[in-house]
């Protein structure tokens, strides 16, 4: 897995999503949204950090509104964490990286 | 003096700490910085229900009365600028909350949990936080259809009915701001009357998509996983009765975050911390405070910034006099 944050479209999603190997955090977000634009640089260096342990993918909702309404996205940022193709965890409203990184930990494999 | 503050190790002893990064500090780090004081600006957590880096505008849609946007400008755009401005001149920046400050000790001492940053001088300008309805089903419908940010979640609201709650500009202009993705939005107030400015006032009454619930509060929220009504009671007679709203707006004031400086600054009643007037010094020589922590009077972004310009130079004056700079 590379380090590199995933932009993910209606079209890409489930093909990404499936073919995870390890957990998948999808951040839905839009342009006009302030507390996304706080997290943007967290997960960013998230993205970085986890590479090998954990994809960080985001989708827009604005060009994407589909994905979001059939995960009832009803508020932004949420961060949905998949694994095995599925969504374990719902986390919604910005939070700083320490939260993120705890709320993260169950899904990664075990340090050595 | 300051020694090496280029990098983030604790031990380097600072000129100045900004703790709170709304209008107030990123001015006065802008200020701050110019004046080659290198500030360490320890900006906040993330966060959409409480306080957060960027402060209340974060939150907000269109800006149309700071000077210098005859057009407006989006309220986290307005402070993305403040911020890129404050690090172009250096200011060092912490995406962190502050846990614990000790103003006994010289320097002065402010934490972030188990990271100790010391400062010949301190600003405080954290702000307020929005006030929540404070019922029980809020917290568990916060994402769900309950929310303190149009500008963030307005779009999920396309065609539904949905309130907003509150009376004040705020709650104005994000009903103001909903009607374009709702087909109906209601203000629930609990006067008969707006406290909004008059011209708030007059764009929502001209508004069709907008209604008036006067004289009432919130007292329940209703659904499991969604929100599918609000309960609304008449604050004289008592009587109830239930809005099928899907989507509930809270804008009902603000409280400040003063939390971390209880029993050390000197704070009113109602939990502001009190400057000397026509100035920024608290009580402790050398601690500075600005924007809404210490305003329960005017709460505008530029007289937020208008003090943060204020408690740069104070700073800066009082670590010339104290020889710290």
């Amino acid at each position: 897995m590379a380090g590199d944050l995933v932009n993910l479209t209606t079209s890409t999603f489930d093909e990404v999503i499936g073919a995870a190997d390890g957990p998948v955090v999808v951040d839905f977000w839009a342009e006009w949204c302030g507390p996304c634009k706080m997290i943007a640089p967290i997960l960013n260096e998230m993205a970085t950090e986890l590479s090998g342990q954990a994809t960080i993918a985001k989708l827009n909702v604005d060009e994407h509104p589909e994905i979001a309404m059939r995960f009832n996205v009803m508020s932004i940022p949420t961060l949905l964490v998949f694994n095995n193709g599925d969504v374990q965890k719902r986390l919604v409203g910005a939070k700083g990286k320490a939260q993120l990184m705890q709320e993260l930990d169950e899904f990664l494999p075990s340090a050595p | 003096m300051s020694g090496d503050t280029s990098t983030q190790s604790p031990s380097v002893v600072r000129n100045l700490i900004i703790i709170g990064s709304g209008p107030a500090g990123l001015t006065a780090a802008i200020y701050a910085a110019r004046a080659s004081l290198e500030p360490l600006m320890i900006e906040g957590e993330p966060s959409s229900t409480s306080d957060q880096p960027g402060g209340q505008l974060m939150l907000t849609t269109e800006v149309e009365n700071f000077p210098g946007f005859p057009e407006g400008i989006m309220g986290p755009e307005l402070m993305m600028n403040f911020r890129a401005q404050a690090e172009r001149f250096g200011t060092e920046f912490i995406t962190e909350k502050v846990t614990e400050v000790d103003f006994d000790q010289r320097p002065f001492l402010v934490k972030v949990r188990d990271q100790e940053y010391r400062a010949h001088s301190v600003i405080v300008s954290t702000g307020a936080r929005s006030l929540w309805l404070g019922l029980e089903a809020e917290q568990r419908l916060i994402g769900h259809g309950v929310s303190s940010c149009a500008t963030c979640d307005g779009f999920f609201f396309r065609g539904h009915h949905i309130a907003v709650v509150g009376g004040g500009d705020s709650a104005i202009e994000e009903a103001t701001f909903l009607t374009k993705f709702a087909d109906k939005v209601t203000i629930i107030h609990r006067r008969g009357e707006l406290r909004a400015s008059k011209i708030m006032q007059d764009r929502a009454h001209a508004n069709p998509k907008i209604e008036f619930l006067w004289h009432h509060t919130v007292t329940d929220l209703l659904g499991q996983d969604s929100l599918e009504g609000a309960v609304v009671t008449h604050v004289e007679t008592g009587e109830s009765q239930t809005l099928p709203v899907t989507g509930l707006f809270v804008a009902i004031g603000h409280q400040p975050n003063t939390d971390l400086f209880k029993g050390i600054l000197d704070m009113a009643d109602t939990g502001y911390l009190v400057t000397q007037p026509g100035s920024t010094f608290t009580n402790i020589p050398g601690v500075f405070a600005c924007g809404d922590v210490q305003d329960h009077t005017y709460r505008q972004a530029i007289t937020a910034a208008g003090s943060g310009c204020m408690a740069a130079i104070d700073a800066e004056r009082w670590l010339e006099a104290n020889a710290h700079a």
